[in-house]
């Protein structure tokens, strides 16, 4: 019985691990996302012991304090106070825990909708696939913010409603994403092997065909995180999202809006924020198909 | 005076798990009216060592040699520009898989034109008569016609035709050939490899045909280079190495072919002792 | 005379090209009425070049698409795709495919890929899949260590010798091999060579062998057939056809083989000189 003895064959196992973060880290600009992201969830983690205030505490004694380094600004309160004397730095670190829910939440939401629909698009054909993508082109074709302030109209202002209209909103990116996965997968040879050895349909699409499309669906995971959180700032912003006195960002921008002379860093310091952390999860996605293509591009 | 003479070639490549040497101390060199066939298997670094001398290479590899010269003139002491106008002109090499080496969204008269004007400053009536004259030297016969197609129109054959078209197009002192006939049906490899050896024949241009089958070499070899994971393992001229190869590895290699199997069992490379060669052909 | 194992009767596979408003529908006749029998314990080969329908013949004898009209029989039983593959007719006929890269899911672990055949059709416990999984893959020449890995840590060679591992798992009656060395080097492709035939030897087994390469088809085949745009042009034993090939484009296929031997190399070089000199 001939034996692999040749050395030429056996090669040694290089976790998966590590060669990602060989191609990941030669993005300087994803690694840097990378931490500002990091730190963004470790102050959302730890804004209850990190932030020096409550956020909702009113100082009646202490409204549109300047931040400390402008005159009139103190240590009490690092980035100064709003209209009704709350601490913007708490509300900052506070509000960073909405952000980042938001953008998980509506990214989960819209995956699950997205995979679903794209699995079934791609794999079945015919007349299911027209069906679904024309109803994804419709949402497509409206401009996003326009059906999230329609849905919510419908289904009534607060955060739930509008990370559920987003959602939706940003679900037939995933959907197409997956759609033209399964099609590329469906021919190659390992699913028709899978198939004549009995895999039934729902196995092929989840165990066989789905494990195969997740590089470009990370990829868009991660944009998407940031659309959201714009998303849900522009409706915070027009008073439809989140309701004060919830610290979310985009809520503070509108509630800041008339102060942006008087009182600048009301207005300034949210909006910062979000520019960021978008910022940061746009290099960070970026890194990410750097990282994901080469492995898509080897065997 | 050798065409191509290159001593001690070495490429590294920087990988995820550190530096990886392709091709490990390798010497060339190819006369004019010569056909040298590399062979080796995937992974002896065939390719790697041709693509290096062109230049095309991704920024990863390094690139070393005592020397690397075309024609006397030192590769490595050039500028881009210098180069430039060698490579594509008195250096041209053709790829293993032909549709996917034109480009899809030109039609081939505007490639092979492209060539022309680059390179012998051919334009309008004059390029396009050329070009004709080039599709007939490689046997497509309605020239013409054939210049509006583009490359997913035709037959994987015509694209490999065309690409030599495009490759002799500046009458080439050397042509590389890498694995022009891999992706290629039998009789048309028949024709391609025939084609090659003509126009090297009609031309006295050198001819270094990159392989992995034995019997390519065979029919079109006047001298052999065999590689094994980077290195030289024997050279040697076409008659020498099939009747009496001095390396095991070309032994290895030759009684794996199946038509020379003996018995009911085919002889793998793995039974054959080869290590001591390594770093010892020459 | 015993069944044979693998019995086609004029099979024929037509696909139509849907006209559009210009255009009238065309049909392709990929296969054009093919008959031959297999006994058991033979090996089939089937060569050709690109187009000439041996990779549809593989499919529908595979049973991955169906037949335009014609009859399979395996084991002596007609077998209709249309009415639904059991998982018994599943289990006669298995393939092994060309490339090694795309044959395998790049994310399912080695173990799992030889034991999903027998999740999905026997009720074997964990236990005693892994056990029969682990049985083959030490069967084809692998080690244990193997059996948690993924397929890109692997070479060509050894995904193959996987491939084979899998379609052997439910002991078909017959197995089709697509083209199963033509992506792998000469040394490696010799080991795969041994390793089928060693299968055969202790199992019995029966190959349906699709080549284009004349050689290793002349090395391994007890039977060839030779297919030309959908057409059987030549079938016989392996010495008949390749002894006395009849039809002119059998002839043409031999001819454009590059021959190996020291005479025709000695032969060529003496042209050359001649044509120099």
């Amino acid at each position: 019985m001939t034996t692999v003895g040749n050395a030429a064959e056996t090669r040694k196992p290089v976790s998966g691990l590590r060669e990602f973060w060989h191609y990941f880290s030669q993005n300087r600009g994803a690694v840097l996302g990378l931490i500002v992201l990091s730190i963004m969830v470790l102050i959302a983690l730890f804004a209850p012991v990190l932030a020096p205030h409550a956020p909702e505490l009113q100082y009646r004694d202490a409204l549109l304090r300047p931040p400390v380094w402008q005159e009139g600004g103190s240590w009490t309160y690092v980035l100064g106070t709003d209209a009704v004397g709350r601490d913007m730095l708490s509300r900052l670190m506070y509000g960073a825990r909405f952000s980042l829910i938001i953008g998980a939440v509506v990214v989960v939401l819209a995956l699950l909708g997205g995979i679903t629909l794209g699995l079934i698009a791609g794999y079945f054909r015919g007349w299911v696939d027209v069906v679904i993508m024309r109803v994804m082109d419709i949402i497509l074709a409206f401009p996003s913010l326009l059906l999230a302030l329609v849905l919510v109209a419908v289904l009534g202002p607060g955060l739930v409603n509008a990370m559920l209209a987003i959602a939706l909103v940003l679900q037939p990116h995933f959907a197409r994403l997956v759609r033209a996965a399964v099609m590329a997968e469906h021919s190659r040879d390992y699913v028709t092997s899978a198939k004549l050895a009995g895999a039934s349909h729902i196995r092929l699409m989840l165990v066989t065909i789905l494990p195969n499309c997740l590089a470009p669906l990370i990829v868009q995971a991660t944009l998407s995180f940031s659309s959201a959180i714009l998303e849900a700032a522009a409706l915070g912003f027009l008073g439809l999202g989140a309701q004060p006195p919830t610290p979310e960002w985009g809520t503070m921008l509108a509630t800041a809006r008339e102060f942006i002379t008087r009182a600048p860093w009301v207005v300034t310091f949210p909006g910062l924020a979000i520019l960021i952390t978008v910022l940061a999860i746009n290099l960070m996605g970026d890194g990410l198909r750097d990282a994901l293509d080469p492995k898509l591009k080897r065997s | 005076m050798a065409l191509l003479d290159i001593r001690n070639l070495t490429v590294a490549f920087d990988t995820s798990v550190g530096l990886f040497k392709a091709v490990d101390g390798i010497d060339v060199s190819v006369d004019a009216r010569e056909v040298l066939a590399i062979v080796g298997e995937s992974g002896s670094g065939k390719s790697v060592a041709m693509l290096a001398v062109m230049g095309l290479l991704p920024a990863s590899a390094t690139v070393t040699a005592d020397k690397m010269e075309f024609e006397g003139k030192n590769l490595m002491a050039m500028t881009a520009q210098q180069k430039r106008r060698i490579i594509g002109k008195d250096i041209a090499m053709i790829f293993q898989e032909p549709v996917a080496s034109l480009n899809p969204c030109f039609t081939i008269g505007f490639q092979i034109e492209e060539v022309l004007s680059r390179h012998m400053g051919l334009n309008g009536r004059a390029a396009r008569d050329r070009a004709i004259e080039l599709l007939q030297l490689v046997g497509i016969k309605d020239g013409a016609d054939r210049l509006g197609a583009f490359p997913h129109q035709m037959s994987g054959g015509q694209c490999q035709r065309v690409m030599i078209a495009m490759a002799i197009a500046c009458s080439p002192k050397l042509l590389i050939a890498d694995e022009p006939t891999t992706a290629l049906d039998v009789t048309i490899q028949k024709q391609i490899l025939d084609l090659l050896v003509k126009l090297q024949a009609d031309t006295g241009m050198g001819l270094i045909m990159i392989t992995h089958d034995m019997g390519v070499v065979a029919e079109t070899a006047d001298r052999v280079i065999v590689q094994y994971k980077g290195h030289k393992m024997e050279e040697a001229d076409v008659l020498t190495l099939f009747e009496n190869p001095a390396s095991n590895y070309t032994r290895a290699l030759l009684s794996a072919l199946p038509e020379n199997a003996v018995g009911d069992r085919l002889p793998t490379v793995a039974d054959y002792n080869f290590a001591h060669d390594l770093g010892a052909g020459q | 005379m015993s069944t044979p194992v693998l019995e086609v009767r004029d099979l024929k596979r037509d696909y139509v090209t849907s006209g559009g408003l210009f255009r009238p529908a065309r049909v392709v006749h990929a296969v054009k009425g093919v008959n031959f029998r297999l006994e058991k314990g033979k090996t089939l080969a089937v060569v050709g070049e690109s187009g000439c329908g041996k990779s549809t013949l593989a499919r529908m004898i595979t049973l991955i698409d169906q037949q335009t009209s014609g009859d399979i029989l395996i084991d002596g039983e007609k077998v209709d795709k249309s009415h639904g593959v059991t998982k018994a007719m599943r289990q006669k006929v298995q393939i092994v495919f060309q490339n090694p890269y795309g044959s395998l899911n790049p994310r399912q672990k080695i173990g799992d890929v030889l034991s999903e055949p027998l999740l999905l059709n026997t009720s074997m416990s964990k236990e005693e899949r892994r056990q029969k999984a682990m049985q083959m893959l030490l069967k084809v020449g692998l080690g244990p260590e193997h059996f948690n890995r993924y397929p890109h840590m692997f070479s060509g060679g050894q995904r193959q010798r996987i491939a084979i591992a899998r379609a052997l798992m439910l002991n078909p009656s017959f197995l089709v091999l697509d083209e199963p060395v033509s992506a792998l080097d000469l040394s490696v492709q010799a080991q795969i060579l041994n390793l089928l035939k060693d299968l055969q030897d202790e199992f019995g087994l029966t190959y349906v062998f699709i080549s284009h390469d004349l050689s290793v088809v002349r090395y391994i085949a007890d039977e060839v057939m030779v297919m030309y745009f959908g057409d059987v042009v030549e079938h016989g034993t392996r010495d008949e056809v390749f002894g006395n090939p009849q039809h002119a484009y059998t002839r043409t296929l031999f001819a454009a083989t590059p021959k190996s031997s020291v005479e025709s190399i000695k032969e060529r070089l003496a042209k050359k000189k001649a044509l120099a000199g």
